[in-house]
């Protein structure tokens, strides 16, 4: 690494913190600040318009675990998790096993499946809208020709989850497949080579060298899905808004219903939410730090 | 025996996976050219009976879409533009220029990667509406001109930078100005490029921040625009479809065109 002189002019200190002061500006007015205020916000009660009023404390943090409603959205965001980053992430080892063997012709499908990546939140949940319409759905004319269906995808309370996680993983398939196939790359193919030679056939090549190999991706993808899951929102409030009968409210779902939906202003009871959100998500991170750093030597 | 049965099974699966997952793409391309008598019927048609470009011109009627594909272009480029500068600046101190507590200066750009914007989202609506920027272009990119993510690769990069030929730039009288932007920009284009596509791609496709700061559907970015479209017309998916064609146009291109770009960048951290 280039080291600047040891006794610089005192020119070149300031010029460092002038290009530095863009990026620390905007990082203060619009991460530092906001993290205060969220905190600030979720200590104070709030008027009609959402202006904070008097000092409450802990007030809205003791509504908020006294209150069934709040534990089932804690448990709606977990099943969430759960059905988006399993389904996910195995959906697309095997994928990525499948293109990495040695089956002829199959490379080109390698980019058909990195197209999900293109698509935004919005625009695939509005595909998936299309698909899961009961009257002129997709997905349910595809059902009939299978004589099967047809199926209340979004309307019925215990399967909404399940279709807006369905939308999910197929949205986010594009980035996991790239990302395990840039992980079966790193992978020497002096290793699969000898293990060949060796007489390793695809599965066992698979389950002995290759998924053993990709730890360290595969570990990286699961926390980056779960934080991504823990922050899903479009998709959320353009299939379903958090229903039917709450079936798909979760913790982000929440603060935006709290703050923003139908003119609501209750800015107080959402930030505590958020605040529960930052605390999951830091978790989160921090479970990945501290795994990584074990795992990965950053030079 | 064995070996080739095994090799079929994989085709087939890798065949029916296929199928699914490109189901969805299929329909935005063909189903953008489908009449309600192929789409708003039951079951709709797999294969087209006859194709028309009437949903397109049917969209823009419905919401101003050629005024809010603007706004998206003109709200991701200047994001994309503004951040590949903050980020060239900031990582250039970091890496070339002495820095008194530079490891706590680069701990604060990590630890902006770790915010999930959703937790600071409700202050930041406050700040933005009291400043009277709601509604308004500076509104939508003035949260997102810097970036955690885009100087960390950067600084990545730059430490890589061979120290003779800074040297080199030195002796030749270089100052620090010359040297970043006539020497040190030129040759870390691959980088620059892949944090290009990636701040487009999620400036592009945001959805949460412009939902809530915009108003009136002439200041609505083009993603707020199709949920638009799937609300007032549910009974017409050819329109919706047709929409969402247009939305995925400049991001279709850069994902398939800018592939080797995007897996350079791909681990480095999440950004959507």
């Amino acid at each position: 690494m280039p080291r600047p002189p040891s006794s610089s002019p005192p020119a070149e200190k300031v010029l460092a913190w002038v290009y530095l002061l863009p990026s620390l500006a905007v990082f203060a007015l619009f991460l530092g600040y906001p993290l205060y205020r969220t905190f600030y916000l979720s200590a104070h009660g709030n008027d009609l318009f959402g202006a904070p009023t008097r000092f409450v404390g802990l007030d809205h943090y003791t509504a908020l675990f006294g209150s069934a409603e709040f534990y089932r959205t804690l448990l709606t965001t977990a099943l969430f998790v759960l059905l988006t980053v399993v389904p996910g992430v195995l959906g697309a080892l095997v994928l990525v096993l499948l293109l990495e063997g040695r089956l002829r012709g199959v490379r080109v499908l390698r980019s058909a499946f990195a197209l999900p990546f293109a698509f935004s939140v919005a625009s695939a949940a509005v595909v998936f809208g299309v698909f899961y319409n009961p009257a002129t759905g997709v997905l349910n004319g595809l059902l009939s020709h299978l004589r099967l269906g047809p199926a209340a995808w979004l309307t019925d309370p215990h399967h909404a989850l399940v279709s807006v996680a369905l939308a999910t993983v197929w949205l986010n398939l594009g980035y996991n497949v790239l990302v395990l196939s840039a992980g079966v790359g790193s992978i020497g193919s002096e290793i699969t080579e000898a293990a060949r030679l060796d007489g390793a056939g695809g599965w066992r090549l698979a389950r002995s060298i290759t998924v053993p190999l990709l730890g360290p991706h595969l570990f990286f993808l699961v926390v980056v899905s779960t934080i991504n899951a823990l922050q899903s929102f479009g998709q959320i409030n353009i299939l379903t808004r958090g229903g039917p009968d709450h079936a798909t409210s979760t913790l982000v779902y929440d603060v935006y219903d709290k703050a923003f939906a139908n003119g609501s202003s209750d800015f107080g009871a959402a930030s505590a939410r958020a605040v529960v959100l930052l605390v999951v998500v830091l978790a989160c991170t921090a479970v990945q730090f501290g795994v990584l750093e074990r795992k990965v030597h950053y030079a | 025996m064995n070996r080739v049965l095994g090799g079929l099974a994989a085709y087939l699966l890798l065949g029916v996976a296929a199928l699914t997952v490109l189901l969805p793409v299929y329909y935005v391309l063909v189903g953008a050219f489908m009449g309600p008598g192929d789409l708003a019927v039951y079951p709709p048609a797999v294969v087209p009976h006859h194709l028309t470009t009437g949903n397109f011109a049917a969209a823009a009627r419905a919401v101003p879409l050629a005024r809010q594909y603007l706004n998206s272009v003109l709200v991701a480029g200047v994001i994309t533009a503004a951040q590949l500068l903050t980020s060239v600046l900031a990582a250039y101190a970091l890496v070339f220029l002495p820095l008194r507590g530079r490891g706590a200066v680069f701990g604060v750009f990590l630890a902006t990667l770790m915010v999930p914007w959703e937790a600071v989202i409700i202050p930041n609506y406050l700040t933005v509406s009291d400043w009277g920027l709601a509604n308004s272009y500076f509104g939508l990119v003035l949260p997102f001109l810097a970036s955690g993510f885009g100087t960390f690769m950067l600084r990545q990069s730059f430490r890589q930078f061979p120290a003779e030929l800074r040297d080199a730039a030195r002796i030749d009288g270089a100052g620090h100005w010359r040297f970043l932007w006539r020497i040190l920009v030129p040759l870390n284009k691959p980088s620059l490029a892949a944090i290009a596509i990636y701040v487009f791609l999620s400036a592009w496709n945001q959805y949460f921040w412009p939902l809530i700061i915009t108003r009136t559907p002439q200041m609505q970015t083009v993603q707020i625009g199709l949920t638009s479209l799937s609300y007032a017309d549910a009974a017409d998916p050819g329109l919706i479809l047709a929409g969402v064609l247009l939305s995925l146009l400049p991001t279709l291109a850069l994902v398939v065109l800018g592939q080797r770009f995007i897996v350079r960048g791909l681990t480095a951290g999440a950004v959507r």
